[in-house]
């Protein structure tokens, strides 16, 4: 008896084997017809023969699967778009390209650009005759020693938002003409930029440049140096103006404004300006503000000049479907109907100029556009990486009043060389 | 078939309850077929990624796991195996592969293989022609060998690998594109899409414009252009050498190093991953960067770890002794209220807690409501943010510990109590020789537990100073709140800058280690404790 309901277990186990077996062991003998699960498991991770994957972030999402909608119809390529965190992107590209499992293309950043070069993960693309379709300071921010190495599709960088309601006309062109007019509503703060404890150089940065004191010198072409530029008087000049209208001076500038303070107060109408981006423009507008968008006034006496991010696509290096992948990226991508879907998908400026043109229409979004056209690519040199840490909390100590300017901003100086090596 | 009871002197069962058939039996060998299709099916999909790694291991598993589950002596094994499996998988895997990296250079710029380096150097240093216009091109075959045609003008120039390009005066073209080639098959358009060997040979060829190697090559990226590049370097696999065509440096492969190094020491761009032995290990303790900082957060973070649990549970305890009072109204409702704290996610207070703090009275309620609208720098100031830190921990873990301690207070055995009282001993005396040596017996565990945590306490740190203030005094970006598990963070890039994952591994080792030792001694400690009673 007991034999027998063990032979009977060993059956059924069997039986019931073979048939989840099957379900899986199908996958192979089913592979070249159709679509077996056994196949999807593996497309996912990585592209399998005649196929591409894609990381994108969700709001890019629609517009990159309409892109490739026409790119599997003509070609018959599978085109697999893998919905990632934005911010995940960069680290997960940089591990995960390596060992294979990786994207053939992935969106990104531009400044991602120096670590994803040291570490070898990214190939060029070459865009040929199309690159005049593009904004200069876009295809700039994607070049790395006079190649390119990924399709721009947005252009972004900080402006001044203006309510209209408390400031109808448009600012003139420096910081005091500025802070005059703000003082001149009333309001609360004559205008607001957010700062932390932690600082935050990115927003501060044109009114660095100003001063005439880039982060790094700039060659001929518009490219970086690895040599700072900010070690000179210029940045001395920044520095003592981040002193006299910090908490001990003017009190315009102070570390209390975080992000959040900084929104609120902007939303609740206590400013009539606030240096900011396009990312929040959908926020201030549903608070129910009307805004329009400036350059930014320079405070020192030259042009300030923003940083301008740019978005775009990376091509792995690893790819093994670089040929698609590149056929993919430079014909069917790079074209007005594609970028004009991603752009609906998720409305930043866009690189291609045919594309900004036909959004001429849009005051804000054309306020940006010129906010950028002042600015400068943020560098992507590898050398960057080491300055953030120090910049903004430099800054911070100064605003505050926690430390004195002039030897503040030098020791800065010397860590950011030290950490550059 | 005899009755299988193990209670008592009834006879032994002729046969394991692993194999009795009963209703339990049916529901096991379901579960076990259900393991069995899922081990296979894992096994198989390994297999079809050719990750042996993962198929011979789950095969082992998958054999082991059915022996133990139909063999009649591993009793004790059906209840430890699952759980010791899971620790194998999910603990196991990353402590091995943290022990791995610990002793290698991955970080920035050393972040892949040395193929895969030297894949990227020759994409960098590969650079199109300035002067190149774009030809349509075609990818053309006879019997051996790969070429391209390309439409110059109005001729169309065939060429391969070996032979450099020339005239094919026959060929015919319509409009852009080079329909026939005599003397060749043209390879249609998604013959080279689809098949990837065919792909990856196209996207490899290189075919030479003229006999003269400094014109460069045409060459192409998606199938249907093509265009003059040529490459500054110069590879050659068996002796490991870079050499630049322009200058004629050489850049030899440093295996120590992980590096293609010239002579006079500049190196390319790209590294690779290789060992390093120790170097991690005694990195930060020699680094100037890192050794000044190192010790005073090794101190910081025993000090913020042991302060934190010896002021959460003397606050705990003391609120459970005086709740503990029948005398006390209430005492349901107080007890609910003094849990809250406990029942919101760490992180989201943490969060909270940063903008009370805001040294600015306009927008910071701590000092708004308790210091009299003083300018008091909580986050900025290195002493303050530390204060600022033990007391947020505080309110953050203090119920766990009122919780811990009212369970306890209330099992102590009341006898003993009232053994004391006859004795004579007042209410301190009572309190320290016998309520507080016997709440230890119990709560030591959770004491040691509540360290470790502490120790690690990551969520707190980020959420409510980052680790800030800076250090002013070390060029590291690593401030005077960091804790190792922090500054590890920091060092590992995560939060973006430079990478050095083998530091990171080395030093998480490191604490590892710390926690585990103090851990191990301190759990041998509470046995003391035990004897008491």
């Amino acid at each position: 008896m007991r034999k027998l309901i063990v032979g009977v277990a060993a059956l059924s186990a069997t039986a019931l084997l073979a048939a989840c077996g099957g379900g899986g062991g199908g996958g192979n003998e089913a592979e070249p017809t159709t679509g077996s699960s056994a196949e999807e498991t593996t497309s996912a991770a990585a592209g399998g023969a005649g196929e591409i994957v894609i990381w994108v972030d969700a709001n890019r999402e629609p517009g990159v699967i309409a892109a490739s909608e026409k790119f599997e119809e003509e070609t018959g390529v599978a085109v697999t778009v893998v919905q990632k965190e934005f911010g995940d992107i960069r680290s997960d590209f940089l591990a995960l390209v390596p060992t294979g499992e990786g994207p053939d293309i992935a969106v990104g950043a531009h400044d991602w650009l120096g670590s994803f070069i040291v570490n070898g993960v990214i190939s060029s693309v070459d865009l040929a005759d199309k690159t005049s379709e593009f904004s200069d300071v876009s295809l700039e921010a994607f070049t790395w020693e006079g190649q390119l190495y990924g399709l721009p599709t947005a252009v972004e960088s900080v402006g001044l938002i203006r309510n209209t309601e408390l400031a109808p006309d448009p600012v003139g062109g420096t910081f005091e003409e500025m802070v005059a007019s703000g003082e001149a509503t009333g309001a609360q703060y004559p205008f607001l930029i957010k700062t932390g404890p932690e600082g935050d150089a990115y927003t501060y940065y044109a009114f660095q440049t100003s001063f005439g004191a880039p982060v790094f010198q700039q060659n001929d072409d518009g490219s970086y140096a690895s040599e700072l530029g900010m070690g000179e008087e210029g940045g001395q000049a920044f520095a003592t103006w981040l002193a006299e209208n910090g908490q001990t001076g003017t009190g315009l500038l102070n570390t209390d404004i975080t992000l959040d303070i900084a929104e609120a107060e902007f939303m609740a109408g206590n400013s009539p300006y606030i240096i900011d981006g396009p990312w929040n423009v959908a926020k201030y507008e549903d608070a129910g503000l009307t805004i329009a968008v400036d350059p930014i006034p320079a405070a020192g006496p030259e042009t300030a000049a923003p940083f301008v991010g740019v978005q775009g696509f990376y091509l792995s290096a690893q790819s093994q479907n670089q040929l698609l992948a590149t056929d993919f990226l430079v014909n069917y991508m790079a074209t007005q109907e594609a970028q004009t879907a991603i752009y609906t998908s998720d409305p930043r400026p866009p690189a291609m100029n045919a594309v900004a043109d036909s959004l001429a229409d849009d005051p804000v979004l054309t306020g940006f556009l010129a906010a950028a056209e002042n600015g400068a690519p943020m560098p992507s040199i590898p050398e960057m990486n080491s300055v953030w840490d120090f910049w903004g909390v430099t800054q911070a100590s100064i605003i505050s009043g926690a430390a004195e300017a002039g030897p503040a901003w030098d020791k800065m100086i010397a860590d950011i060389n030290g950490a550059i090596g | 078939m005899s009755v299988t009871t193990t209670r008592g002197a009834e006879p032994l069962p002729t046969t394991s309850h692993a194999r009795n058939w009963r209703p339990g039996y049916a529901v096991k060998l379901l579960l076990m077929a259900l393991v069995n299709a899922f081990g296979v099916y894992t096994i198989w999909a390994a297999y079809l990624q050719s990750s042996w790694g993962i198929a011979i291991g789950s095969a082992v598993i998958l054999v082991v796991v059915d022996w133990i589950y139909f063999a009649k002596r591993t009793l004790p094994l059906k209840y430890i195996v699952p759980g010791l499996l899971f620790l194998l998988v999910f603990q196991l895997g990353s402590m091995l592969y943290t022990g791995y990296v610990a002793f290698t250079n991955y970080s920035t710029g050393h972040n892949t293989t040395m193929d895969q380096a030297v894949d990227a150097i020759m994409i960098q240093n590969e650079r199109r022609s300035e002067d190149s216009p774009s030809y349509p091109l075609v990818v053309v075959r006879d019997e051996d060998a790969l070429g391209f045609a390309i439409l110059d003008g109005e001729t169309v120039r065939v060429g391969t690998a070996e032979e450099a390009l020339a005239d094919a005066p026959d060929a015919v073209v319509d409009g852009t594109s080079i329909v026939e080639v005599p003397g060749w098959e043209v390879v249609p358009r998604t013959d080279v899409l689809t098949d990837q060997e065919l792909q990856e040979a196209v996207l490899a060829l290189r075919v030479p414009v003229s006999e003269d190697a400094e014109e460069g090559s045409i060459r192409t990226r998606e199938g249907s252009t093509g265009a003059v590049y040529r490459s500054s370097l110069e590879y050659d696999q068996d002796a490991g050498t870079m050499t630049d065509t322009a200058s004629g440096v050489v850049y030899h492969a440093d295996q120590q190093q992980g590096l293609f190094v010239a002579e006079d020491g500049t190196a390319l761009t790209v590294g690779w991953r290789v060992h390093v032995g120790f170097d991690n290990f005694t990195r930060a303790f020699t680094e100037a960067d890192y050794s000044t900082a190192f010790l005073r957060i090794v101190l910081w973070t025993f000090a913020f770890a042991a302060l934190s649990v010896a002021s959460a549970f003397l606050v705990g305890l003391a609120l459970a002794i005086v709740f503990d009072d029948t005398r006390l109204r209430a005492r349901k409702l107080m007890r609910t209220l003094f849990v809250l704290p406990y029942a919101f996610p760490a992180f989201l207070s943490a969060l909270l807690w940063r903008g009370m703090l805001n040294p600015n009275p306009q927008y910071g309620l701590i000092n708004d409501w308790f210091f009299f609208d003083a300018y008091i720098r909580w986050l900025s100031d290195p002493f303050l943010a530390k204060v600022a830190l033990l007391v947020v921990n505080l309110w953050l873990s203090f119920p766990y510990w009122f919780v811990i301690t009212t369970g306890a207070l209330q099992s102590l055995p009341d006898d003993v109590m009232e053994a004391a009282r006859i004795d004579g001993a007042g209410g301190w005396r009572t309190w320290r020789s016998i309520t507080l040596p016997l709440l230890l017996v119990s709560t030591a565990p959770l004491l040691i537990a509540s360290f470790a945590f502490n120790f690690n306490n990551f969520a707190l740190i980020f959420m409510l100073t980052g680790g800030g203030p800076r250090f002013t005094d070390t060029s590291a970006a690593l401030g005077h709140t960091d804790i190792l598990i922090s500054m590890i963070y920091q060092i590992s890039g995560a939060a973006g800058g430079r990478s050095d994952y083998g530091l990171a591994s080395a030093l998480s080792i490191l604490v590892f280690l710390v926690v585990g030792t103090i851990s191990a001694l301190a759990f041998r400690q509470t046995r003391k404790l035990e004897e008491i009673l």
